[in-house]
């Protein structure tokens, strides 16, 4: 099987966010291989085993210094990368295009995984923009995943623990959630292994990516901190109980 | 603008509190409101509807077989197919757990620009607020195109009534059943009875605090007798206390409740990243110099174990 991954370079989830120009963050925070992205890769390998003689191509859309994601999931196992470059903002229409404009150029592909939205941007829906142009089906949130007769069968996570399960024809678009798989942590070996692994660079204007009919555009940021001023309930565990539950019912109104 | 329309959800022949609020928001900035409801109309979701200024009520009939009708791709369809009959303009929906399997759909079929889990949208302008990096930036997005589509937080915005006369349209879609997906099972396990993370007034979580996976079965005793949906921080599911789907969370659900009570959880950067959005929070640690501490509405100092098993007994 050729299997495409495509993965986002973030920031960090655990950096400090701060705003330039009330319009864009500042990138000198550490950034890395979308969390959600890890399971999407991590799943990539389990199939390879299960499947000798696949190839996992790790795809990418980003600046330069994207590089270092495309290594991280290069020493998880990917076999060689793609990074679409480009020092411009995409939004989700023209990522999907440029994704699925590489992924035409060097495939075809049997499977593309992704995970199920980014961290940054939290966009959820690059992974069906992909399936679309491609014509292929669509899961997302997958929490299992078998190939049986050709087919993929994925298992799909809802809130509250409610699940679907889903027979998808291949080549089909799978947005990796949280319950899938316990990502790949790479040794040191694996690590030095991956600097020898190719990446070939791409840009839009080669790839001839296609405008897109409409966009989405950032204009303004703010940073998001609500300041709250904690009261204090003190006294005995009984007399603490009986003030939240007058909290619950009086200031809330949550409760009659 | 032309014609903004609105995805219902409808719970036990209801239609959702959330669904009503994305109504009140949609009707800030739209003059007329259509609504497609997929499951089937009754008075009382007509009556809700109305009550609450929507113009239109859209019968969008399915295929009775549940396989089908349950599918996302089936739904997506119909709804797309609704947009282009009516041409409808703007299309709402909820950032729920269906509408995330949903509204990307819809605007992967249009090919037009969708924001999703906003927290305010103006329908004439085509701008949305959404929190992006984790909740730690308040984002200001401007959509352009034919159609624009925006997913509405859950609990946004509360309803408010604004009757009007509606009148209903039964639209039935004849496009061809995908064969390239198909639902072949879906369980509805825990969602009957346990309240809806993303849509609970009330969430009660529990973290490191609770110790063991025995001890968790006080937050979800307690979480039942306040009405509210059990959640957990990201160390609770780790270790095997709960499945993932009470993870509250940067990479769990994303909540905004009216009040969220912490109970053992310390307030990591990636747990406020979940909930930092809730009216108010309300946290119960052992530890006073615990994070969630300094950035709550109510502090508890005190052992959980003590004061949980009190509001059970008060109640």
């Amino acid at each position: 099987m050729q299997i495409y991954v495509c993965v986002k370079h973030v920031p960090d989830s655990a950096a400090n966010i701060h705003i330039v120009d009330n319009l864009k963050i500042e990138e000198s925070v550490p950034f890395l291989l979308n969390p959600y992205d890890e399971h999407a890769v991590t799943e990539a390998v389990v199939l390879k085993n299960q499947v000798p003689g696949s190839e996992i191509i790790a795809v990418c859309l980003g600046k330069k210094d994207a590089e270092s994601t495309l290594r991280s999931a290069l020493a998880m196992g990917a076999d060689r990368g793609l990074l679409v470059e480009t020092e411009k903002v995409c939004d989700s229409m023209t990522t999907a295009r440029a994704l699925h404009a590489a992924i035409v150029k060097d495939g075809p592909a049997d499977m593309i995984l992704t995970g199920k939205e980014s961290i940054d941007n939290e966009g959820m829906q690059t992974q069906f923009r992909i399936g679309a142009l491609f014509d292929f089906p669509v899961v997302t949130n997958a929490v299992s995943l078998d190939i049986k007769n050709g087919n993929a069968i994925v298992t799909c996570e809802l809130a509250g623990g409610r699940t679907r399960t889903f027979d998808l024809s291949l080549p089909c678009v799978i947005g990796a959630g949280r319950g899938l798989n316990t990502p790949i942590y790479p040794t040191f070996p694996d690590v030095v292994k991956s600097r020898k692994k190719p990446i070939e660079t791409l840009t839009l204007p080669e790839l001839n990516v296609p405008a897109a009919p409409g966009s989405a555009k950032i204009v303004s940021m703010t940073p998001l901190v609500q300041k709250r001023h904690p009261r204090k309930i003190t006294g005995t565990p009984s007399a603490q109980a009986a003030e939240i539950i007058r909290i619950l019912k009086q200031e809330a109104k949550v409760l009659s | 603008m032309k014609q903004a329309g609105i995805v219902i959800e409808v719970e036990h022949n209801q239609v959702k509190e959330t669904s009503l609020g994305m109504i009140t928001l949609a009707g800030r900035t739209a003059e007329s409101l259509t609504a497609l409801v997929m499951d089937g109309i009754t008075r009382e979701i007509t009556d809700q509807l109305a009550a609450h200024g929507v113009h239109t009520i859209v019968d969008l009939v399915l295929p009775d077989a549940p396989e089908i009708r349950l599918n996302p791709a089936v739904r997506a369809a119909a709804v797309v197919h609704a947009a282009r009959e009516l041409t409808l303009d703007r299309v709402l929906g909820l950032s729920s757990p269906e509408g995330k399997d949903l509204l990307p759909r819809v605007a992967a079929l249009l090919d037009a620009p969708l924001v999703m889990d906003c927290v305010d949208v103006d329908l004439n302008t085509g701008l949305a607020n959404t929190s992006q990096y984790s909740g730690k930036v308040m984002a200001q997005i401007q959509l352009t195109g034919e159609t624009l589509v925006f997913g509405v937080r859950p609990n946004a915005v509360p309803p408010e009534p604004r009757p009007v006369q509606a009148k209903t349209v039964v639209l039935t879609d004849n496009e061809a059943v995908p064969e390239n997906i198909t639902l072949r099972s879906w369980d509805n396990k825990d969602s009957e009875g346990r309240q809806s993370l993303v849509e609970a007034d009330i969430i009660i979580a529990g973290g490191r605090g609770l110790k063991n996976k025995d001890n968790f079965s006080l937050i979800i005793d307690c979480a039942e007798k306040l009405n509210a949906a059990p959640g957990a921080s990201r160390v609770a599911v780790d270790e095997g206390w709960v499945p993932y789907a009470f993870q509250v969370g940067q990479t769990g659900e994303k909540v905004s409740p009216q009040v969220y009570i912490a109970c053992g959880i310390s307030g990591s950067i990636q747990h406020f990243a979940g909930m930092k959005t809730a009216k108010m929070i309300i946290a119960v640690n052992r530890d006073e110099n615990a994070a969630i501490m300094a950035n709550c509405d109510y502090q508890v100092p005190g052992d959980l174990f003590d004061i949980l098993p009190e509001i059970m007994k008060q109640l």
